[in-house]
């Protein structure tokens, strides 16, 4: 987890996975045979995730360690290695700029500009409200609609200062930004429409 | 058999074989960081690149098996450039502190940058700096000096069976750390010292305390347990400065206990540097001739009788040969030097030593443990059963308490109850050991220093012998010991002689006036309170618990300060070096005694120099000559058949760092016990 460094905060002491959560807890465990359920930990951090507000507190990965029966430090290591597990309290929005290569070259400085303007923080802060956490990441692999941004689970894509502005504002008011292209694309096709396989099966 | 060329010679090596590991067969040095013989092979490090033919980039040899008709070189421009290039990486985010880096001039990166390295750089950016992490009281850190070779990492996992270091974060990011900066709970733990190939974990009571060539070293023999590792000790002037472990495949391989390796620091605090004498009730100092003629005059008339000796834990061969002689001549068969009050038969060796040798576990293929903690008692054997365990095929049965230990075990019972059922066959683990190739047993000190001891021995007995235990080259009876001295001292005879009294009789004698003087040779693990009443000479190495009702002091050597033999649990007989002289008036164990029996009634003993007295030892002692190995024993009837107790077998170790008086002088131990200790007890390491 490198990219926020939060204020100080508080470890909760204590975590428990509440019953929805387990029952995705088990089915992920029942994937793999018997004596190879570590291979569960990735998925069981991310519903620990979820369930916590959207980062991970280390009593979870104590939980997830004694119900795997593994060591907390291979958990830990697991959670530390990938940025997609926050180790930190995030907002309840966490707004992920895409700043490599192909989407710096299509515009990211403004895409960036804009979310720092509109929610007054720079990367890695989260706003006072608690509503936004901005950070700045590497490629997320949707270059074709550079440059892009990810809220939550969303991507939002071809983005320009206007559009970010927009989809902030949106977010904000409690509205849901439609995700996806911003301008007139669809999915991964060219500008304005196919050129080519017009025909649609 | 794979052939392969290696810089034009031809080498045949083993299946299995790595090429790194062929090019050491051929005698070439190939530099590394992260790969090590006895952990698992990471690959990570990339300094042992070499060339291959027909392949398209330089290959990492230590992940690289070796096959036939292979072409290695390894003194080609590639591989020099390749060793260049890694070793400018490496030495990217390494700081340049050398100067006050503790590692400095034992240093495998320093010594490889000179060997291997450009000898410039071309990184003008800042360094990384990672902060500290805390790994306990024994090991400082210094973690910008990490270059991740995970050696530690795997270490812990591996061999120590604590799985509490590792590598958080990534690339750039990563570092190493325990798991929220704990310590570690490995009585281990200091061999990530060793391993550690660059100045990132540091012993931390070491600290800036010395300078690798400013020491002189000495090979020795370690006392704190009963395994007799093999260590090396580094001094200054008068000083011992640290202990390092020496390599013997046969007993620790490279490993020692943080207690062998830290305990050092005690041999500097509470010592006894003069001769004492009570005197209205309080202990002056006094000369050698005054101490001496104190004793004189209380011994010289007494009846044998009513003299004992006690042999304690950090005895010394030639010390207990000479005081053995010194009651002979005194008429006194009051000898003893089962300090615990162990039921062991000292006159079948077979029946008091760790026959299989502890090489020997890596054949064994099931193992029943009786009233034993091998992780506190002997952290060595311990990592060996589990250096076993980890191959596969071999199950542990423990009876006695129900230890943390760093291997799955089938917990057979708590008492005696269990031995019986499992020695006649009535419990199911009784079908493991029958169908193993290799079966042992290894019995603690706990299942027999009781009451019932002799009948354990004679249960154990039976085991061994109802699963072909025992049999042609194998002798899987084991018995494990937790004192230095005890082997050496049950193979010279040092116990009661016709009609003589044990520890707990000589005690109880003491109490009643039966006995009125007692010789203490380094024995401080009694109830001393019990000898108030009797004329008490004390010998050792630390004002600690044996001094407490002594009459006279005499101060001895501790084990750093004498060239004397050590006879391990396994019975191997090993030479303990001097590095330092004894503090102040201190001498040489051997030599009190030999002083002594000058002014005593017996007439002096006949050994002036330490040729001589190892002479006599080998007349009475005849494998005491066979310096480094095992003489096999043979087998005979043992034990007492008899009425098994009904208490729980309970480990004679109950503070692991606490055990002897120089752990005891120790503050480097006191440390350990106040943070490791219970931090283990959570985890039931105490049972």
């Amino acid at each position: 987890m490198s990219g926020a460094h939060a204020a100080p905060f508080v470890q909760p002491a204590r975590f428990e996975f509440t019953p929805e959560s387990m029952e995705q807890v088990d089915r992920h465990i029942a994937k793999y045979p018997k004596g190879r359920q570590q291979s569960a930990v990735m998925p069981l951090l991310d519903i620990a995730q979820r369930q916590n507000g959207g980062w991970l507190p280390e009593a979870a990965i104590r939980v997830i360690g004694e119900m795997l029966n593994m060591p907390y430090i291979r958990v830990y290591e697991v959670a530390s290695f990938y940025t997609m597990y926050n180790l930190a309290p995030v907002g309840r929005h966490l707004v992920q700029v895409c700043t490599t290569t192909p989407c710096w070259l299509r515009g990211s400085d403004q895409v960036m500009e804009a979310c720092r303007q509109s929610l007054g923080v720079r990367a890695g802060q989260t706003s006072a409200d608690g509503q936004f956490t901005l950070i700045e990441v590497e490629c997320l692999g949707a270059c074709v609609n550079a440059p892009m941004m990810q809220i939550g689970d969303d991507y939002y894509e071809d983005l320009d200062a206007g559009s970010t502005r927009r989809i902030l504002d949106d977010l904000k008011a409690g509205r849901a930004p439609a995700p996806g292209p911003q301008i007139d694309r669809i999915n991964a096709a060219p500008v304005g429409g196919p050129t080519t396989l017009k025909e649609t099966a | 058999m794979p052939t392969l060329t290696i810089d034009g010679k031809d080498v045949t090596v083993a299946q299995g074989t790595t090429v790194l590991q062929a090019c050491e067969i051929a005698g070439i040095e190939v530099p590394r960081f992260c790969y090590h013989e006895r952990l698992s092979i990471a690959g990570n490090c990339r300094m042992c690149l070499v060339e291959q033919e027909k392949a398209p980039k330089p290959i990492a040899s230590c992940a690289m098996p070796a096959a036939d008709n292979m072409v290695i070189h390894t003194n080609t421009p590639q591989v020099k450039k390749a060793r260049e290039g890694v070793m400018e990486f490496l030495l990217i985010n390494h700081p340049l502190d050398c100067p006050i880096c503790d590692q400095g001039g034992e240093c495998d990166l320093q010594d490889q940058s000179m060997a291997y390295g450009k000898g410039a750089t071309r990184f003008h950016e800042n360094k990384r700096a990672v902060k500290e992490k805390y790994m306990g009281p024994l090991i400082k850190t210094v973690m910008t000096r990490c270059i991740h070779c995970t050696r530690c990492v795997r270490f812990a996992e591996e061999v120590a069976g604590v799985e509490e270091i590792g590598a958080i974060g990534r690339g750039e990011h990563m570092e190493i750390t325990t798991y929220l900066e704990q310590a570690m709970t490995s009585e281990l733990s200091g061999n990530v010292i060793d391993l550690c190939p660059v100045g990132a974990l540091t012993s931390k009571p070491y600290a800036f305390t010395a300078r690798s060539w400013e020491l002189e070293k000495v090979e020795s023999v370690d006392v704190h347990d009963a395994v007799g590792s093999n260590i090396r000790v580094d001094f200054r002037g008068k000083e011992v400065m640290r202990v390092l472990p020496r390599l013997n495949e046969d007993v620790n391989q490279e490993w020692i206990s943080d207690k062998t390796r830290f305990a050092y620091d005690g041999l500097k605090r509470g010592r006894l540097d003069r001769p004492y004498v009570r005197q209205d009730g309080r202990l002056r100092e006094a000369t050698w001739a005054e101490a001496f003629g104190a004793i004189a005059a209380n011994v010289n008339g007494l009846p044998g009788a009513k003299i004992a000796a006690i042999a304690g834990d950090l005895a010394d061969l030639e010390a207990m040969a000479a005081l053995k002689d010194l009651m002979a001549n005194l008429g006194s068969p009051h000898i003893d030097c089962r300090q615990d009050g162990a039921r062991l038969d000292a006159s079948v060796r077979a029946s008091y030593l760790f026959n299989s040798t502890i090489a020997g576990i890596d054949k064994a293929d099931a193992l029943l443990i009786v009233g034993s903690n091998p992780r506190i008692e002997a952290p060595i054997v311990n990592a060996r059963i589990r250096q076993r365990w980890l191959a596969g095929g071999f199950r542990i049965g423990v009876i006695g308490e129900r230890p943390e230990l760093t291997y799955d075990y089938d917990y057979l019972g708590a008492g005696p109850g269990t031995l019986g059922e499992v020695a006649s066959g009535g419990h199911s683990f009784a079908e493991v050991l029958r169908g193993a190739q290799h079966p042992m047993i290894i019995v603690g000190q706990g299942a027999l220093a009781r009451a019932d001891g002799a009948a354990v021995l004679a249960a154990a007995r039976q085991i061994a012998e109802t699963y072909g235990m025992i049999g042609d080259g194998w002798n899987g009876f084991n018995v494990l010991h937790t004192a230095a001295s005890r082997v050496g001292g049950l193979d010279l005879g040092f116990v009661p002689g016709d009609g003589g009294l044990d520890v707990e009789g000589m005690l109880t004698g003491a109490q009643s006036g039966a006995v009125e003087v007692v010789y203490l040779l380094h024995a401080d693990e009694l109830d001393t309170s019990r000898l108030e009443n009797a004329f008490v000479i004390y010998q050792g190495s630390h004002g600690d618990n044996g001094v407490k009702h002594a009459d006279v002091i005499l101060p001895g050597a501790a084990y750093t300060e004498k060239n004397a033999t050590w006879i391990n649990t396994e019975g191997r007989v090993q030479l303990g070096s001097r590095a330092v002289f004894p503090p102040g008036d201190a001498r040489e164990d051997w030599t009190i005694v030999r002083a002594l029996s000058e002014v005593l009634t017996g007439g002096k003993l006949p050994y002036d120099n330490l040729g001589a007295l190892r002479r006599r030892i080998a007349g009475a002692v005849a494998h005491a000559t066979a310096v480094g190995d095992v003489v096999p024993a043979e087998w005979g009837a043992f034990g007492q058949p008899g009425l098994l107790g009904d208490a729980p077998f309970a480990s004679t170790v109950t503070q692991h760092y606490l055990t002897n008086p120089i752990c005891r002088a120790s503050t480097i131990m006191a440390e350990c016990h106040a943070v490791i200790e219970p931090a283990q007890e959570g985890t039931g390491t105490h049972g």
